[in-house]
């Protein structure tokens, strides 16, 4: 109330005042409302509809707002320039908003000013705002609501970034009413073209799922959707999402599990972590235990992982008590490799996936890295060091060579000390006890007293766990009781009564050694350890036990508590054994205790007194007596903090703190009986086949292949050629001045040259893509030879023009029968082929063989585009599969590669219709201007097929030579047809429809640049000549 | 994952704070601050903490404790890299990682953690991929956005972030092409008195800075690879080839990248390059004591070894020093009671000494421990395993790039017990 008196009194006075009083003025009432309390939002509320009041006036000294000091005029300030029509104004003002956000400051008020910039063209303001809307907009619900419709359209932008950070912030922004709207939004992305938005789709899920778990349902399917994308950038975060709607769903994990593991080596880091914890939680649901002890192992299976699959099939004719599940098998052997991974977070989880899934002898794999790890940060230090405590008491003999490497430095912080030690102490054995009390006592010296008291703990440890060393370590705690530090002592004496108690032999000397020193010691707990002695074993030392009690008579008052009722047992004690001496001493004692300030005390008194003293009134107990008070006691267990541990999965929060977290989830035990494997087993979508010519060393189709089976070196090579082809790319695309840079270079320089030669439009189909093929010939060597001259291959491709018709029919028809019988001699093809492209072969052999797979590539990769199948499969091949195979086709033979099929529509999707198409390279029956395509139709559905045709395309000019009508296809039958396509000379997708009597079916077919042309020979004579004349 | 991230300085200042889902109050915090309380020295802080609500994991870098509250369960680890790589960011970005420079560059920082995180879980933490989207601020860059009215942001989404390369940048160009490797390996060591070696192993790290146009494909060989015991490597390297050609084949990030770090075999014995007399005493009565400290060369290669410096932890008792070099200049700080003798090179022909009393306070009684010293030293030109990088090829680009390697050996955690 009083900052609004003030500030409405405010305009009026500024209307006059000169500038100096007028900042003056402004400031007190800055200090006035922040009296009033700033973040409490009513008031700051107040505060701006007064600011806004003001706003005429101040406009105009847009340039003093830096200097204000106050928060209020500050904001009001800001609102100001929000709503400027300057845009670095409105950017500045989001700066600061941004950093009093950052500092924790409220800054709600400014919501409908910032919020209107939400559309802004300024990248960097926008981002600002996406900030400050995702931190507000829960608070400021229907504000927010004038934001959606920005999103809503950024969602549909061609560009992938901002499609992606758009549905990022509408997932972000908390508010219920839109919820509707993220569902659609979530669905069209998991379906986007673009991996990262699908990425981002994942992460949305979350959020969605925390606003309104009543979606569930709906977002598992989504979920489900996305655990088959075959994306690499997608896997991690649709795990996460599937960890937090539904971790229990395990079925939908069935079908993607092969492919999962297969993955897991190109995932991002982060993704790694949480695949691998899932897939951990999911191997103990679905494998026998590889632990039981009838499992015999031998080192050839150990050798089999990384040898093919031939080779693992064979184990199972050796009959053997335990079989492990291949793909149990293919999990430790996919995650292996990551231990070396420079993300602790990914070894820890690999640690603890083979400790949690591997067979005993195969865990110490993950040993070595585990101590690598010790030399990162402190915090990592930390972690690790608490898994390998709990590892190293079930395992000792996984660290104990590395015992050394948990020495304690004094420099090390004493968490991590107190953890080594505990190491070590889980560690020792008879062999090394003798080295690790060597290190300890140096430990027990250390200037770190909490440290020295937790060694000789560890010292009381190793000394009951090690009989040949429990003499040594006594007679070395007892050397410590004369220590000048009493935390030393007086840990020395509590873990010496451990000790004695688990030693029933004759210790009197100890015991006498304690006595004397009784009286130096201070410490409390040390006290009445002492006296707890002197009680148990008042036998031993019958003359001495009386003289403490008449000791701890006098002082009886001034002692601690857990000391006095010490000394009331050791009282009680002694006078059932030695009455004579202590009948009086005790009943001091009792009286005493019966009018102590602690209760605790004086109940035991009155207790201790009824059962030793005998009156008429005490009963049984009396005769009970001696066999309560003097029976022998059960020596403690001096066992490691960390016992219990290995109750939670290694590596978890709830590890590290030993409670158990929320949202931890149980790791299973093994089921008995391993649950179906088949479940796992995929249908393979193989969308590229090829039939290459048994020349050279073409690979193997790999279709019939199971997904797992594919080794891990066919994998790693993929990636591998796929990333440093896509350098390729990027280079050629950077060297040659033409090209635009993007991936569809070969498009873009084609059409160059069809302009620039003129002869493009009207000459024939066979000339003019034997000119096409010319280009593609040049694309390749311009990756070869990058330093010929644009100029110089545009002449070539001129020149094709004029080629005369018969040589480049030759070449045709022996191409044809190449590909036809696919099996025929290298002979006739070397004949005709070209001599420039003879000469591209011979100059990449010269490279390393890795690298030259690699120069041959880049041609390709972004040529042969398969039919779509779906959206995300395409951009998986381009990732993955395909350019490991076209680089295949390539070494077989560059100028006649193997006949590829294509997919053209799957069984699953066309309800058991499966179409195939390759490209016969035939010149087209129909029309020259037409390529001719082959189809083969099959019905793997159980009923018959009937009136298959083609039915709708597009683009509406499409030039389709169909297919006759085929009026039945019995199921399993095949058959081949044949059609012509006019792609215009493009490689744009030629999309129609395949119909059945029931169904359609949206399919297309993308030709491949090389599909278009035509091969045709010429002399280097002719060549020359031709290349003159341009 | 993670939910909050709080920024708090030395003394305990949330300094920044951001939330990537609901807001966490910062009142969160109060019970880290208690810890650390407890824990006197920052370093002793316990990295996870449990609160009634939240789970708090840590860490303390460049004075900085970078707080994270969490609710669920998360690998303790994950967080840990994680906060840790934010840190690394910083420091790539800002050149520190400091209170100061965080402040001033708060709107990046902002961008920056935006950026990192989606929903608490990692987006995008490649330095690479980081700095296409959000350029680093730079002075001249600053003054033409504002005539300009340009912007630090990028719109369009890095290429990294989708190809099979994540950690390069797409169209990078350089006048001088040039390659070099550090190979730095560090001696972990503990000295009894008596100067038998208690531990010792090498680690090393190869250090990159790598300035090359374009997209080149590295191959780095060793002369004698099977030193290396145990690699971690960058995630350009392809293990593949590591495992069985023992070359470290890879496509590098654009700038400064740790290449590999490794371990050598524990089977080969330790150089240890000095040795060190040392001789420190408390007198039982009096109230002080005497020290002195000789090094000289042990196991050099025949290099020299420079930076020489001794690190000593006193005892509480001992108030102050008087004591007198040969060579170097020596400080005793009575605050943290910690002596500093900085040697410099170490001349085998005049072997440096530092000897002289110390005093104690009066009536304390004698230190029960001697107190160990710390060694920092250097050898230029030397990796003490006997690492040799035999050679460096390129391929896939046309162009000579000038390429270097420096071999450095440290003293890592080098420690002598008295």
């Amino acid at each position: 109330m009083m900052a609004g008196c003030v500030l409405t009194a405010g305009p009026v006075v500024l209307g006059a005042v000169p500038a100096g009083v007028y900042e003056e003025n402004s400031y007190s009432c800055g200090v006035m409302s922040s009296g009033v309390g700033y973040n409490d939002q009513t008031g700051a509320e107040t505060a701006v509809e007064a600011g806004q009041e003001t706003t005429p006036t101040t406009s105009s000294s847009g340039a003093a707002f830096g200097l204000f000091s106050s928060d209020f005029k500050k904001n009001e300030d800001l609102k100001e320039m929000l709503e400027s029509n300057k845009e670095s104004l409105k950017l500045e003002a989001m700066k600061r908003v941004v950093g009093l956000i950052s500092k924790g400051k409220n800054a709600s008020e400014l919501f409908p000013a910032v919020v209107k910039n939400v559309a802004s063209k300024n990248i960097e303001l926008k981002k600002l705002v996406y900030v400050y809307l995702v931190r507000y907009a829960e608070e400021q619900q229907d504000l927010a609501l004038l934001s959606i419709s920005t999103f809503q359209r950024a969602l549909k932008d061609p560009n992938q970034f901002i499609r992606a950070s758009a549905l990022r912030v509408l997932s972000s922004i908390r508010v219920p009413i839109i919820v509707p709207i993220m569902m659609l939004a979530i669905k069209e992305a998991a379906t986007d073209l673009s991996p990262y938005v699908r990425k981002t789709s994942a992460h949305a899920i979350q959020k969605l799922y925390s606003l309104d778990p009543d979606q569930k349902e709906q977002l598992i399917e989504v979920i489900e959707k996305l655990l088959k994308d075959k994306s690499t950038l997608v896997a991690g975060s649709v795990v996460v999402a599937f960890e937090e709607v539904c971790p229990d769903r395990i079925d939908l994990i069935h079908k993607n599990y092969r492919k999962l593991c297969n993955l897991l080596v190109d995932v991002e880091e982060w993704g790694q972590v949480v695949i691998i914890s899932m897939l951990t939680r999911y191997a103990r649901t679905q494998f026998t235990s590889p632990w039981k002890e009838d499992a015999v192992f031998d080192e050839n299976n150990e050798k089999t992982f990384y040898d093919s699959d031939s080779e693992e099939k064979k184990v199972p004719t050796e009959a053997k008590p335990y079989m492990m599940d291949p793909d149990h098998r293919l999990l430790l052997r996919n995650t292996k490799p990551l231990l070396q991974s420079r993300n602790t977070a990914v070894v820890m989880s690999v640690a603890q996936l083979y400790w949690h899934l591997a067979p005993k002898h195969e865990v110490s794999v993950v040993t070595k890295s585990l101590v690598r790890l010790l030399r990162s940060h402190r915090e990592v230090q930390y972690i690790v060091l608490q898994n390998i405590a709990t590892m190293s008491i079930q395992r000792k003999g996984m660290f104990e060579p590395y015992m050394k490497s948990f020495y304690v430095r004094s420099t090390d912080p004493t968490h991590i000390k107190t953890l080594k030690l505990e190491i070590l102490t889980n560690l020792a054995n008879e062999a090394n006890i003798s080295t690790i009390l060597r290190e300890f006592q140096t430990y027990v010296k250390s200037q770190d007293k909490t440290f020295a008291a937790a060694t000789i703990q560890a010292i009381g440890r190793c000394a009951t766990n090690i009989s040949e060393v429990t003499d040594t370590c006594l007679n070395g705690l007892v050397l410590l009781l004369s220590n000048r530090d009493e935390t030393v002592v007086a840990e020395s004496v509590v873990v010496i009564k451990k000790l004695l108690q688990t030693q029933p032999t004759q210790h009197s000397e100890i015991i006498k050694h304690m006595a004397k020193l009784f009286d130096n010691i201070t410490v409390p707990m040390a006290r009445a350890s002492i006296l707890w002695l002197m009680g148990e074993y008042c036998d031993r030392v019958p003359k001495i036990a009386p003289d403490v009690l008449r000791k701890m008579a006098k002082t009886f008052t001034t002692e601690e508590d857990i000391v006095k009722l010490q000394t009331v047992n050791l009282a009680a004690k002694l006078y059932l054994t030695n009455s004579k001496q202590t009948k009086l001493l005790t009943q001091y004692i009792l009286n005493l205790g019966k009018y102590d300030q602690n209760y605790d005390i004086r109940d035991r008194t009155r207790f201790i007194r009824q059962l030793i003293v005998p009156s008429e009134k005490s009963g049984a107990l009396n005769k009970y007596a001696r066999r309560i008070l003097l029976a022998p006691k059960p020596a403690p267990v001096l066992e490691s903090a960390f016992k219990d541990r290995d109750r939670f999965q290694l590596g978890t929060l709830s590890h590290s703190l030993n409670v158990k977290a929320s949202g931890y989830q149980e790791l299973s035990d093994w089921p008995a009986v391993a649950p179906d494997p088949s479940v796992r087993n995929v249908e393979v979508i193989e969308p590229v086949k090829e039939w290459a010519p048994s020349l050279g060393k073409a690979k193997q189709p790999k279709s019939d292949a199971k997904f797992y089976s594919d080794d891990e070196e066919k994998e790693e090579e993929g990636s591998e050629r796929s990333s440093s082809s896509s350098s390729e790319d990027d280079s050629s695309s950077s060297s040659s001045s033409k090209d635009s840079g993007s991936g569809s270079e070969e498009e873009s320089s084609e059409e160059s040259e069809k302009t620039s030669s003129g002869s493009g439009g009207s000459s024939s189909g066979s000339e003019k893509s034997s000119s096409d093929s010319e280009s593609e010939q040049r694309q390749k060597k311009k990756t070869k030879k990058r330093t010929r001259k644009p100029a110089a291959s545009d002449s070539d491709s001129d020149e094709n023009g004029n080629v005369d018709q018969a040589s480049s029919s030759a070449t045709e028809s022996s191409s044809e029968s190449e590909s036809d019988s696919g099996s025929d001699s290298p002979a006739p093809q070397k004949k005709t082929e070209a001599n420039t492209q003879r000469k591209v072969a011979v100059k990449s052999k010269k490279e390393v063989s890795l690298l030259d797979l690699d120069d041959f590539s880049p041609a390709v990769t972004n040529a042969p585009k398969p039919s779509v199948i779906s959206s995300s499969l395409l951009s998986d091949l381009e990732g993955l599969s395909l350019s490991n195979v076209s680089s295949a086709v390539q070494v077989t033979s560059p100028s006649f590669g193997p006949v590829k099929t294509y997919e053209l529509l799957h069984h699953m999707t066309g309800k058991g219709l499966a179409a195939k198409y390759h490209f016969p390279r035939q010149p087209c029956l129909y029309q020259p201007s037409m390529v001719s395509v082959q189809v083969i139709l099959t019905n793997n559905s159980d009923h018959v097929l009937e009136e298959i045709h083609i039915g709708e395309r597009s683009p509406a000019g499409l030039n389709v030579h169909c297919f006759n009508t085929i009026e039945r296809l019995e199921p399993g039958a095949s058959v081949t047809v044949s059609m012509g396509v006019d792609f215009s000379d493009s490689t744009q997708a030629a999309n129609f429809q395949l119909c059945t009597k029931e169904d359609q079916f949206g399919v297309s077919i993308q030709p491949a640049v090389g599909e278009l042309l035509m091969p045709f020979t010429m002399t280097e004579a002719d060549f020359n000549r031709e290349q003159s004349e341009i | 994952m993670i939910d909050s991230l709080f920024l708090i300085n030395h003394s305990g200042d949330i300094f920044l704070e951001k939330h990537w889902k609901s807001v966490i109050s910062r009142s969160v915090c109060d019970y880290f601050f208690e810890a650390k309380e407890k824990a006197v020295d920052p370093e002793n802080v316990a990295p996870v903490l449990q609160t009634p609500h939240h789970y708090l994991i840590s860490i303390y870098r460049d004075k900085i404790f970078f707080l994270s509250a969490i609710q669920t369960e998360v690998p303790p680890l994950f967080v840990i890299e994680f906060l840790h790589r934010v840190g690394d960011t910083f420091l790539d970005y800002f050149g520190e990682c400091s209170e100061t420079v965080i402040k001033d560059n708060v709107v990046i920082v902002y961008e920056l953690l935006e950026e990192m995180l989606d929903n608490g879980f990692p987006l995008a933490t490649e330095s690479n991929v980081l700095k296409e989207m959000i350029k680093p601020p730079n002075i001249l860059r600053s003054v033409v956005n504002t005539l300009t009215g340009g912007s630090n942001v990028g719109n369009t989404l890095p290429t990294g972030q989708l190809s099979n390369v994540p950690w390069r940048r797409a169209g990078v160009k350089y006048t001088n092409n040039e390659a070099y490797f550090d190979v730095i390996e560090e001696i972990d060591a503990i000295l009894d008195k008596s100067g038998t070696t208690v531990f010792a192993e090498i680690q090393g790290v190869i250090e990159a800075c790598v300035r090359l146009t374009g997209m080149p494909d590295l191959t780095l060989s060793f002369m004698n690879p099977r030193l290396l015991d145990d690699v971690s490597f960058h995630p350009c390297v392809r293990f593949k080839r590591w495992e069985s050609e023992r070359v470290l084949s890879f496509i590098p990030p654009d700038g400064n990248f740790t290449l590999m770090s490794y371990q050598v075999s524990s089977q080969n014995l330790v150089a240890i390059p000095v040795y060190v007399k040392q001789n420190i005493s408390f007198l039982e009565a009096g109230s002080c004591g005497r020290l002195d400290i000789t090094i000289g060369p042990k196991q050099t290669m025949g290099k020299t070894v420079e930076g020489l410096m001794v690190t000593v932890h006193m005892p509480k008792a001992v108030l102050t020093v008087n004591l007198t070099a040969t060579q170097g200049t020596h400080t005793y700080d009575l605050a943290t009671k910690v002596l500093v003798w900085d040697i410099g090179k170490l001349n085998p022909q005049k072997l440096p000494n530092l000897r002289g009393s110390l005093s104690m306070q009066p009536g304390a009684p004698k230190p029960e421990e001697y107190p160990s010293l710390n060694i920092d030293l250097k050898i230029q030109q030397l990796a003490i395993s006997g690492l040799k990088v035999s050679r460096l090829d390129m391929y896939g680009e046309k162009y000579k790039p000038f390429k270097g390697v420096k071999y450095l050996t440290k003293a890592g955690k080098f420690q002598v017990r008295t």
